[in-house]
């Protein structure tokens, strides 16, 4: 580590300013992605530290990587969101009951694993070395470079890894998908419905609430032309939670109109 | 010299003076735009618009802004303050990173220093947009959730899935624009087009872009994620005062932000129209920017248009329309542009290419006769089905055989 922070003191200036600011902000951040308890903010760390990570590529040269990262890392983690939202509810915090049995030491034996891997690898990293092949592989442009490797040499793995990628996709539907009994009914079913049942009374709709609003006028039933309340003009649910006013204030009196 | 050179070449206080030059007219535009909106929307619908403050009205937007930062600053009880705070200004930065890479201008000589007005050049300049985009959304995303209400959630939900579903459909649209190109830099892009306009040569992949860049924006008539009659203001609804701003703001750049990668990508750019070449160099190279910002503007009537015209989409069919017309047909038209090309860039005998254009059309055509007859078979039969039942006389329904139906009411 000693060695590492040596290293980087000695690069050039403008990178060097830019590695100590987000670097330390990477790092906070990313313990901050393990410990804070709504799943929301260890999303939105978790974009931070990519974020971070993009722009160190593109301090490195690797333009094209830094970009895409952005592109797809915070596109990804956009969906995170939606998955948060839509699973977890706004704003509950994780439960921590298990539901697999055994996920507990297999998840620590992974972890520990992937960490040992991680850390060996980093350990045989070569530092201080000057890069060799840079110029020559971005001779063409780094893009050009890129799209060599992938399309001449790497072809057979890169497309087993986009059909891995179309195939776990593809499985995420199917076990996503649910076969409906009945097909839900349309605005035009509904429309039909309406015409085709027993008297038309409704069928240009329900009358709308609140003719006189002097409260809040959702709660107050309309009037019909006779001056009687509609009872059909509230909604249940107001109805049903005992939110619904009396409409008799607003009612119209034949001898009050006359007085008029 | 490329224009990456010039870049490259630029003393540190000249990149400054563009970038403030930038910024001072991004600001500006959208002082514009407001008012050229509000203008433009009340002649479409025959009223007069703001004429009160200054000449024309031309104040108004500036009056609205000084009067929204003297408003209370409220944040609601139920809201995560620090992310209800952090929302609005990721909307408001992200909106004017992406016109670093947007050529403004030709070649042109600022305080005595040759240079072109581009704030930097990247060989990635379009995914850069695409990138910063990707990350403005964040803005409407988290405003949505931290407002601690139902209706800023459902449009922040609602304009997340929507700029996932319309990204797509607009980087396919650029695919084409890549591969004609030869690069994924924007000045390169612009000197491709040096002859002929990308909108004349892709045209589907500028109808496609046309399309998903409103989308993008929110805008009518995709504007659901801030549907008045549904969600109130939507993402925005529980902000107030210099917040609001800032969203307000960062609205009108994206639009000018859009509209400009539309005119680099398939406009031309700063490119004079075809015949009017001699004008790129008048007044020392600065006419170009004129040129530039004329069609930007011709776009934002556009999409003013498009607002004072169109009534807003249902969401499921605007998702519909998103991933079942504009992504499949985008991918059919990425393959038939990368088949002409290889054809073109292998030599290909002039007689192959036209075959292969004259096979694509007549598949199209077959398609569409194909759907369209079967189209009119169901609409028939659907038809024959309505006519049995009528209780009671109602306006006859288009298509449908009404003698049958007067021989059934009359006994």
């Amino acid at each position: 580590m000693a060695n590492l922070a040596l290293e980087v003191g000695r690069t050039l200036q403008p990178e060097a300013i830019l590695f100590w600011i987000l670097a330390p902000l990477a790092v906070v951040s990313a313990l901050g992605m393990l410990f804070v308890k709504k799943a929301v903010h260890s999303a939105l760390l978790l974009a931070w530290v990519m974020v971070t990570l993009a722009i160190f590529y593109i301090a490195q040269d690797a333009l094209f990587l830094g970009i895409v990262q952005i592109v797809v890392y915070t596109g990804a983690v956009m969906m995170l969101f939606l998955f948060i939202l839509m699973l977890v509810g706004v704003d509950s915090s994780d439960s921590l009951v298990e539901n697999i049995r055994g996920q507990r030491p297999a998840s620590i034996a992974a972890a520990i694993g992937l960490g040992g891997l991680i850390i060996s690898l980093i350990s045989r990293a070569n530092i201080g070395v000057e890069t060799i092949g840079l110029q020559d592989a971005n001779s063409m442009g780094n893009v050009q470079g890129l799209a060599q490797q992938l399309f001449t040499k790497y072809v057979w793995a890169f497309e087993v890894v986009s059909a891995l990628l179309i195939t776990a996709a593809l499985g995420a539907m199917v076990l996503a998908h649910s076969t409906s009994t009945k097909s839900r009914t349309a605005q035009r079913d509904q429309s039909i419905a309406r015409f085709r049942g027993a008297s038309l009374a409704t069928a240009a709709g329900l009358p709308s609430s609140g003719v006189f609003a002097r409260h809040n006028a959702v709660d107050v039933p309309a009037l019909l032309p006779d001056g009687s309340p509609a009872p059909t003009s509230i909604s249940a649910t107001l109805e049903a939670r005992g939110d619904m006013l009396s409409s008799k204030p607003f009612e119209l009196e034949a001898k009050e109109v006359e007085e008029d | 010299m490329t224009t990456a050179q010039l870049i490259g070449n630029d003393p540190g206080w000249i990149t400054l003076v563009k970038g403030l030059l930038i910024f001072i007219v991004c600001v500006l535009a959208t002082l514009m735009s407001v008012w050229g909106e509000r203008r433009i929307v009340a002649r479409m619908q025959q009223r007069l618009g703001p004429n009160r403050v200054g000449p024309f009205g031309l104040v108004q937007a500036l009056a609205d802004g000084v009067k929204l930062a003297l408003k209370e600053d409220l944040i609601p009880k139920a809201a995560d303050r620090i992310v209800f705070v952090i929302a609005p200004i990721i909307s408001a930065t992200t909106c004017f990173m992406s016109f670093a890479v947007i050529p403004l201008s030709g070649k042109v000589t600022l305080f005595g220093h040759k240079t072109v007005m581009q704030l930097t050049d990247i060989p990635v300049g379009v995914l850069y947009v695409l990138a910063i985009a990707s990350v403005g959304v964040y803005g409407i995303v988290l405003a949505g959730w931290s407002s601690g209400s139902t209706y800023p959630l459902l449009g922040g939900l609602r304009s997340s899935a929507q700029v996932i579903s319309y990204e797509v459909a607009m980087g396919l649209s650029l695919v084409a624009v890549f591969i004609y190109s030869g690069s994924m830099s924007t000045s390169d892009i612009v000197a491709a087009q040096h002859q002929w306009w990308f909108c004349v040569t892709l045209f589907p992949s500028f109808v496609i872009y046309a399309i998903s860049m409103v989308g993008e924006t929110n805008r009518a008539p995709f504007d659901l994620a801030e549907a008045e009659g549904e969600l109130v203001g939507g993402f925005h609804t529980e902000y107030s005062s210099l917040k609001f701003a800032l969203f307000f703001l960062a609205e009108y750049v994206n639009i000018v932000a859009v509209s400009a990668l539309a005119t680099t990508l398939f406009l031309g750019g700063y490119h004079a129209l075809p015949g009017l070449g001699f004008t790129e160099s008048w007044l020392g190279g600065w006419f170009t920017v004129i040129w530039f910002l004329t069609k930007v503007i011709f776009f934002f009537f556009i999409f003013v248009w498009l607002r004072g015209t169109l009534p807003r989409l249902r969401y499921d069919q605007f998702m519909k329309f998103g991933w079942k017309v504009l992504i499949p047909f985008s991918l059919v038209w990425i393959m038939i542009v990368s088949t002409l090309r290889v054809l073109s860039l292998q030599g290909a005998p002039r007689a192959v290419v036209i075959g292969f254009v004259v096979g694509v059309v007549l598949l199209v055509f077959a398609g569409t006769t194909l759907v369209e007859s079967a189209k009119k078979r169901r609409i028939n039969e659907d038809a024959l089905g309505e006519v049995l039942a009528p209780t009671f006389p109602v306006p006859a329904i288009p298509g449908s055989k009404t003698i049958k139906r007067t021989e059934q009411l009359n006994g």
